[in-house]
């Protein structure tokens, strides 16, 4: 079996890309594969993969996992963990095709499934919870086992390779969506595999990440007390899970849950306003330990909007682009270019501002000043 | 004779190769369309070839490049003339972060805004001093680590609520000097860096490298030099000279 994060060091940037229609038209995935790949230098073949939402319409009131097995034993275990819990009302191989490029494929699945009434009931939690619980049962307790997504009406598609061989692997150009974030890697000290291959996801966050996060062990100590176990010994996964907790749990704003990412410097927030200060302040006696620290530039989807953030000395490239409806995001204005002619605005957003597109509304680069009034209340 | 090259579809090594063939057989002039990302364009040719770039060329124009002369027509992305060592870079466009990363003899020429770090461990010798013209504004970071050369950010497109530069200037900086049109707040400087009026002999250096980029943009002169200049520069020269020497 190929080695898992943290069994091996492999001293070695990232690509990302995000595109969005925000009247939530659907479109093939070929245009962020062809976005992704103009980006190719920027990743060297040891993992990649895209995160698409809207294209399951027919369930789409169903956690749609997507798995990955290592062995028919896996898949097994699996599947009767999944029946006991959950009505599935699909089972199927995830369509794929040859591409000599991508090697070693696992077993990939996908179900569509909706909580068991009685099990939902008996274990007392919400049924996004509940399924929260169950990918951590797999993804920790079967061995060969990995729940790749768990949204409804999207899902993850991942391997190790080039993305766009990794595009073409799962046929994407067949699959519509309305969101689209791709990653092209290059593991600067873990190995390659499947698994560890981004988008991450939960539920229907999924986020890719250019970086490495220095304060992953304390991110990860933080989100174990609040119930979230990192089994993937990978940094990213805790930008899903931090943004899991506080925009889905403490149903915090999501610029609230970006400032608290990546919150201004002490003394930049000393130079601030009283009131502003105050929020700021607040934000990082509270959630301090959800900070992210070092080089890192993430996008974020929520199913209902995608958010680019960089850390707060910008470490990591990153720009935006607008046309129409469309949002465009990448680490290199090429990759945006490839896509899309003359967009009417592009930009690089300043470390920390945090750029979030919406469903339905317009790109905001955000002010805190409709939140002072929440918090000092 | 103008060599016109189309780089759609092309990797970086095929492209740069073609460049370099075509310049060891004679041709000077280059007009290369639809660049999309392919990096180091212009780098490791020996000579002064001008090369007209349309579309987005990757990271890294012209690294390491001794003498070649770039004109963007468009767009740059990020380490534009990475240790450049001579020739003019000229972008008709913004460019993304750490402009001019370890230059050491050349210019560069930014017409709209650039991103973090510009200037990022410039450095002199001697008669060898880079140039670096940024005609918007700046991120955060500029002139770190600087050494030597001249950092010169103008904030001609930038609106009232915009500042023309981020904070941390000069954080490192122990050499060359930079030139802001406009003021710049103490607390963005970095430790050891003083800002001052200009004197005589700045005036002098920066008209010269004014009027020749209001050249090549098409800018008025007069309109850049009318507003008052800040220098910004480390007023000790070697302040982690005993660092590692007690």
């Amino acid at each position: 079996m190929l080695k898992k994060e943290g069994q091996i060091r492999i001293p070695a940037g990232c690509a990302i890309s995000g595109i969005m229609d925000k009247k939530g038209k659907r479109f093939s995935g070929e245009m962020i594969i062809d976005s992704i790949s103009v980006m190719h230098e920027r990743s060297n073949g040891l993992g990649g993969g895209f995160a698409a939402y809207g294209i399951y319409p027919d369930h789409k009131d169903s956690f749609a996992f997507h798995l990955f097995y290592d062995s028919k034993v896996a898949q097994r275990e699996t599947e009767e963990l999944l029946k006991k819990y959950y009505d599935i009302e699909l089972v199927e191989a995830i369509p794929t095709r040859k591409v000599s490029a991508i090697k070693d494929s696992p077993i990939i699945m996908r179900y569509f499934a909706k909580p068991k009434i009685d099990e939902l009931y008996q274990s007392g939690f919400n049924e996004d919870d509940f399924t929260v619980k169950f990918v951590f049962k797999v993804n920790n307790g079967i061995d060969g086992a990995f729940v790749v997504s768990s949204g409804k009406n999207m899902g993850v598609f991942k391997a190790v390779g080039y993305p766009e061989d990794i595009g073409e692997f799962y046929k994407l150009e067949n699959i519509y969506g309305y969101i689209w974030t791709a990653h092209g890697r290059f593991p600067t000290n873990t190995p390659g595999w499947w698994g560890g291959a981004h988008p991450f996801n939960l539920l229907g966050y999924s986020v890719v990440h250019n970086g490495e996060l220095s304060s992953y062990g304390s991110n990860r100590e933080y989100l174990r007390q609040n119930g979230y176990e990192c089994s993937l010994q990978t940094d990213t996964e805790v930008v899903a899970y931090l943004f899991d907790l506080y925009y889905r749990k403490h149903k915090l704003p999501i610029e609230i849950v970006c400032k608290i990412l990546a919150p201004p410097m002490w003394d930049e927030i000393n130079r601030m306003p009283r009131e502003q200060k105050r929020l700021y302040k607040s934000l990082r006696a509270v959630y301090g330990l959800g900070l992210m620290n070092g080089p890192f530039s993430v996008i974020i989807s929520t199913g209902t909007g995608l958010i680019a953030l960089n850390d707060r000395i910008k470490l990591r490239p990153l720009v935006v682009a607008e046309k129409g409806d469309m949002i465009f995001i990448a680490s290199e204005e090429s990759a945006i270019r490839a896509v899309c002619e003359n967009p009417q605005k592009v930009w690089h957003p300043r470390g920390g501002e945090p750029v979030i597109g919406l469903l339905g509304k317009t790109v905001s680069t955000y002010i805190e000043h409709n939140y002072i009034r929440e918090v000092t209340a | 004779m103008v060599k016109t090259i189309d780089a759609y579809g092309l990797h970086y090594k095929d492209l740069n190769n073609m460049i370099k063939k075509y310049h060891e057989k004679g041709v000077r002039e280059f007009r290369v369309k639809r660049v999309s990302g392919q990096r180091y364009i212009g780098s490791g040719i020996h000579g002064k070839p001008n090369i007209v770039i349309e579309g987005t060329p990757g990271n890294d124009l012209a690294a390491f490049s001794d003498g070649v002369n770039i004109t963007v027509k468009g767009n740059a992305q990020d380490a534009v003339g990475n240790t450049m060592n001579d020739g003019i870079l000229v972008v008709h466009g913004h460019a993304g972060d750490t402009v001019g990363y370890s230059m050491r003899g050349g210019k560069i020429y930014i017409k709209s805004y650039a991103g973090y770090r510009v200037g990022i461990h410039l450095k002199q010798y001697q008669d060898k001093i880079p140039v670096i013209i940024i005609g918007g504004r700046v991120g955060d970071f500029l002139g770190e680590y600087m050494a030597g050369g001249i950092n010169i950010v103008l904030g001609l497109d930038v609106s009232a609520d915009e500042e023309i530069v981020g904070s941390y200037c000069g954080t490192g900086m122990h050499g060359g000097v930079m030139y802001i049109r406009g003021d710049v707040a103490p607390y963005k400087l970095g430790k050891g860096i003083k800002s001052e009026a200009l004197a005589e002999s700045d005036m002098k250096v920066l008209k010269k490298h004014l009027s020749d980029y209001c050249d090549v943009m098409g800018i008025d002169l007069k309109k850049v030099i009318s507003k008052t200049f800040t220098k910004l520069y480390a007023y000790n020269k070697r302040p982690y000279g005993k660092l590692y020497a007690y």
